[in-house]
């Protein structure tokens, strides 16, 4: 069956994972693989290994064993986190990181894409470009009217946004998003799911997500991890309707 | 921000010519007993002043702006006025008690020759090289090593004493032929000057005050880059700018190269003016208090250091007067009221007040501001006067 699927271009390949943290297997025998342009979206009870997972993408941990490919065939493994970023895969952390101290502009300027070194940011300036290319970021994150309020002085879904714009002014081929809804209003949520599905296409998307009423919103192909594997694969219904995730997840975690 | 600039640039450019052209010039052309007249002492105890200052700028260049606390700067400091040291001892000649053309120390160890590692020195400019190469080597190989290891918050701070610690160590040693626990000291000459004649001391003086507006202005311009920018998004986020793209560790290892230059300058012109360098300088002791007086002053700023320089050892070199046995009680007081009444120290006192007073005159009760629950997403700009406040500590 992978055979079968081989020929298609991923941009992502997990194959047979395995990290263990002290005894606790957070990630077993994991096989994930995702097409270029699509957006997939991961949940999982607590403890599935969602963030493990991210974490092994963007070169926070290293895996024990298994094979992680980035497009054609770039072994992840092998790379610290900035490189794997300048690969181009951007990470949103699921508490808002941003920098607090400078405006929301600066915040878009620091994450545009381009060079990276320690001479070239002693000499780079903004040009109109860039200026014109952060506005329009920020314009698709409902920022533009606060470039000059200091991220610290946004509200927490605001800043969840920015996180969002300084990813997408990197121009990742890869965005891992996690948990973008967390501790959002309804509305946020809602609007955050539009922003999210706006970027389908431009860019392959990776959500991991809890709040269900948002996973139906956004989600094509949802992926269920559990104990650090896959558990199953499929549009939301089919999940939703699928025996061993009720059991493991829906059951447990959904009284109603 | 570029109003504030403005006068900030205004401010320091008349602060520079009051201090360095006004001051040195009453010192040299009144009498006395004129009542305008600024006495040697003075300027000597401001020379060494503005000598604390940039240390306390090397500090806040780590603490303040990358969120590195390094609690062995005195360490960079003390070996940029060891390099200088050793320039003075050969300076020396034979004018020392045993009459010797090696130091003293090196005769009363019975050398009759100099050690080889003492030759170049003679040489000013070889001093002054090594004042670059051995501090700056130092903080290379020991921030790589950090650094590269990702070392962070606490371990930095213990791993920066421990170095210093066993710097002084080694110093205090005999067999390193530095002077052991006496250092160096009796400096006579400096550059064919005699050291101990007013016109040097002003004249060391003004280097002092010049190299301290130098560096204030190369950390002002670095704060304006993008790399100041991300220095300080290092601070407040590092996985942010590690996640990014940003290799940190190379950015970390710059600011703390820099950081221990700009110490070393310090030092360099410390000792000529006060005319002993010893290993007691390296204990860590030395170094919490350059904390201590960026803490007092305002981290984070630029003019905050400096301020603290200045406040606290004129404090110091009262207090230790009036009451010597209290002093070190007296600094952990101080200590203890800055860290919870002035998170930003002396110069931050200004932007508290008014938040204050903003308060106090709408006739609201006097309350901390909470930037994040305080200000609803839809309400316009903060206004202006409540940033001071907007980040608490």
């Amino acid at each position: 069956m992978i055979a079968a699927t081989q020929p298609r271009q991923f941009i992502l390949m997990l194959e047979k994972v395995n990290k263990t943290f002290e005894g606790f297997k957070a990630i077993s025998n994991l096989t994930f693989y995702m097409d270029t342009g699509e957006l997939r979206t991961i949940i999982g009870p607590n403890g599935a290994g969602k963030s493990t997972m991210m974490d092994i993408i963007t070169g926070r941990t290293k895996p024990d064993s298994g094979k992680v490919e980035f497009g054609a065939d770039t072994d992840l493994t092998k790379l610290n986190e900035p490189a794997i970023n300048r690969l181009g895969i951007g990470r949103k952390f699921q508490t808002p990181s941003v920098y607090i101290d400078h405006t929301v502009f600066e915040n878009i300027w620091l994450s545009l894409q381009g060079r990276r070194g320690v001479w070239s940011s002693l000499f780079s300036r903004v040009t109109p470009e860039r200026r014109d290319r952060i506005y329009e970021i920020l314009k698709t994150v409902a920022l533009d009217s606060r470039a000059d309020t200091k991220a610290g002085a946004l509200s927490h879904g605001q800043k969840q946004w920015l996180e969002i714009g300084m990813l997408l002014a990197q121009n990742p081929k890869l965005l891992l998003v996690d948990e973008p809804a967390a501790g959002m209003t309804d509305e946020e949520t809602h609007k955050t799911g539009e922003l999210l599905l706006s970027l389908e296409g431009k860019h392959s998307i990776v959500v991991i997500e809890h709040d269900m009423t948002f996973v139906r919103q956004i989600a094509r192909k949802v992926t269920v991890l559990h104990q650090g594997t896959v558990l199953c694969e499929g549009t939301v219904d089919q999940v939703q309707d699928d025996e061993r995730v009720k059991e493991v997840y829906l059951g447990r975690k959904k009284k109603s | 921000m570029n109003k504030s600039l403005k006068v900030e640039a205004g401010v320091t450019a008349g602060l520079s010519l009051v201090l360095l052209v006004l001051l040195p010039c009453l010192n040299a052309f009144t009498s006395d007993g004129s009542w305008l007249h600024v006495s040697d002492f003075t300027i000597n105890v401001y020379g060494k002043y503005f000598c604390y200052a940039i240390l306390a700028v090397s500090v806040d260049l780590l603490w303040g702006y990358t969120g590195l606390l390094c609690l062995g700067q005195a360490l960079f400091f003390t070996l940029g006025g060891y390099m200088m040291g050793m320039y003075l001892m050969r300076e020396i000649g034979t004018l020392g008690q045993y009459h010797q053309p090696i130091p003293d120390f090196l005769v009363f160890l019975g050398f009759s020759k100099l050690p080889e590692f003492w030759k170049p020195f003679s040489s000013f400019p070889f001093a002054m090289f090594m004042a670059i190469i051995l501090p700056g080597g130092l903080a290379a190989l020991f921030g790589y090593l950090a650094f590269r290891s990702r070392i962070r918050g606490v371990y930095f701070s213990i791993l920066t004493q421990a170095l210093t610690y066993a710097a002084s160590l080694l110093f205090f040693r005999n067999s390193l032929l530095m002077g052991g626990n006496n250092g160096f000291t009796d400096f006579k000459f400096m550059l064919g000057r005699d050291l101990r004649e007013p016109s040097t001391q002003r004249g060391l003086y003004i280097c002092s005050g010049a190299v301290l507006v130098l560096v204030y202005a190369l950390c002002r311009w670095l704060t304006t880059t993008k790399f100041g920018k991300i220095q300080r998004a290092i601070r407040d986020s590092e996985n942010r700018v590690l996640f990014s793209g940003y290799t940190t560790a190379s950015f970390k290892l710059f600011v703390f190269v820099l950081a221990a230059l700009i110490a070393s300058l310090g030092g360099v012109l410390y000792v000529p003016q006060v005319g002993i360098i010893n290993p007691s300088e390296m204990e860590t002791e030395k170094s919490l208090e350059a904390v201590m007086w960026v803490a007092v002053g305002g981290r984070g700023t630029l003019v905050g250091p400096i301020v603290g320089a200045f406040a606290v050892n004129a404090m110091k070199s009262w207090a230790t007067r009036a009451f010597p046995d209290l002093w070190s009680l007296l600094l952990g007081l101080t200590f203890i009221l800055v860290t919870l009444f002035m998170p930003k120290g002396i110069v931050g006192l200004v932007g508290q007040l008014q938040g204050v007073w903003q308060r106090y005159s709408a006739g609201k009760p006097v309350v901390e501001a909470k930037p994040d629950e305080s200000i609803a997403p839809d309400l316009p700009e903060p206004v202006e006067a409540t940033k001071p406040l907007a980040k608490a500590p």
